[in-house]
Order: structure tokens, then C-alpha cells, then sequence
């Protein structure tokens, strides 16, 4: 299951995706939405996706996860759209025959969505936004100046 | 020939589009296409992020040369998660 979506994010339909009577593991990771990033208070995140290859990268990431473990399932779901802080914008879940391919499979797989699959986050502050990953800062109003973090 | 060229996140915003379609000439690469969307948008001139190149949704190089009808995505720095 390599999917991006608008509707919030049920873990547990995941885990009942990655479920195998050849599992004696499931590993999962969740994404939350955090209030503060570098010293300022964010109110909410937006993510953007390029929907399309995004779901295929997604998908490469779980090959590339299974060739490197034995790995059961694997199920990688991303939230785009308005995300409010402490929800949920990634979903990950790795069964495996043994924990120690299911936790290493699940790392690898947060760790290479980040850099490799067309999402794009945007911080929103009180003062300002940001896409992240790049220097492109706009305040919402150009006379406040950004408050320092 | 023609190619579409889609926009997201900050290029999106940079640009004020989603999505264009450009006339390009034969042989062109996604490089040559970047240069000439620098020219068209002069907002994109000091765009100084390292962009990847997709075309047809699979990442390619800066020497990558066009078809008619491809879709070429300029790909600022992914942060998922």
C-alpha cells in the first residue's frame, strides 16, 4: 500500500494491510505534526505532493526496502493537505518474520521518503511561512519582520 | 513541440501557475527548458535551491533531451515526513 491522500491517516488499517501469518513482527512509524521547528511556534503544516510519482516513489521505497530485508508487507501512506498539529502525516507499517528486519525496513523507509519523494512541506507561523528545504520565506505581512527563533 | 510543465510548492507560488505548456525546440534538454522558464519568469532567476528534474515521473538528468508531449516537473528540495 503506497498511497497520498487528504483524509487523515488510520494506522490501524495499515497494520491490518501489512498483517501475514508469516509475521512475527510488525513495525510501525508515525509522522506527527510538531508545534515548534528551530525556536518558532508553528500553528499547522501543509504538504503538497506530486500525487503521481509520489505514490510511485513511495512504492520504490518499499522495493528498495525489501531487497535490502526479509520483509513480509510494507505500507507507506502520506497526508497532503492541511495537517494541525499532533496529527498524523505519515504512516508507515513493516511486517516481518523478525523484529529486526521489520524495525530496520521501517527506518529505512521514513528515512529515504525524505529524500527522495515529491512532498513538500510548508511551516505556518504567526508571522510568516516557509516551505522547507528551501530559502523561499514569505511573511504574511511583509512589514513584520520574522521574529527570531 | 510542446511539452507541460508542472509546478509545485514554491515554484508554484514563484511562478502564480500550476501548470503550462511550453513550445520548445527539437533536441531541447530539461536544462535548456529551466533557462528558458528563467526567461519566461523572471521570479525564477533567483530561484537558488538545487532542483531535481522529472520527466514522465521518473527523476532524469539535467542533460536529458525532450519529446514532444513530455511532462516535466522542476523539482524543489522534497520535505516529506
Amino acid at each position: 500500500m503506497f498511497r497520498v491522500t487528504e483524509k487523515s491517516l488510520d494506522l490501524h488499517e495499515l497494520i491490518v494491510f501489512v498483517s501475514s501469518p508469516m509475521a512475527g513482527a510488525i513495525a510501525t512509524f508515525l509522522g506527527t505534526a510538531r508545534n515548534h521547528n528551530s525556536g518558532r511556534r508553528v500553528i499547522s503544516l501543509e504538504y503538497e505532493a506530486y500525487p503521481e510519482m509520489a505514490e510511485r516513489e513511495l512504492a520504490r521505497v518499499g522495493e528498495e526496502a525489501r531487497r535490502r530485508w526479509d520483509v513480509e508487507r510494507i505500507a507507506i501512506v502520506h497526508r497532503i493537505g492541511l495537517v494541525q498539529i499532533s496529527e498524523v502525516s505519515v504512516a508507515i507499517a513493516v511486517s516481518a518474520a523478525h523484529r529486526h528486519e521489520a524495525f530496520e525496513a521501517c527506518r529505512f523507509a521514513i528515512e529515504e521518503l525524505k529524500k527522495t519523494v515529491p512532498i513538500w512541506k510548508k511551516e505556518v507561523f504567526e508571522d510568516g511561512e516557509i516551505w522547507i528545504g528551501t530559502q523561499s520565506e514569505r511573511p504574511l505581512n511583509p512589514a513584520t519582520e520574522p521574529k527570531n527563533g | 513541440m510542446k511539452v507541460k510543465v508542472k509546478f509545485f510548492a514554491a515554484l508554484r507560488e514563484c511562478v502564480g501557475s500550476s501548470e503550462i505548456t511550453r513550445e520548445i525546440g527539437e533536441g531541447s534538454t530539461v536544462g535548456e527548458l529551466w533557462e528558458a522558464l528563467q526567461r519566461d519568469y523572471p521570479k525564477l532567476t533567483p530561484v537558488n535551491m538545487a532542483l531535481l528534474y522529472a520527466v514522465n515521473r521518473d527523476y532524469v538528468s539535467t542533460g536529458h533531451v525532450l519529446q514532444d508531449e513530455d511532462e516535466v516537473v522542476f523539482v524543489p528540495p522534497v520535505s516529506g515526513g
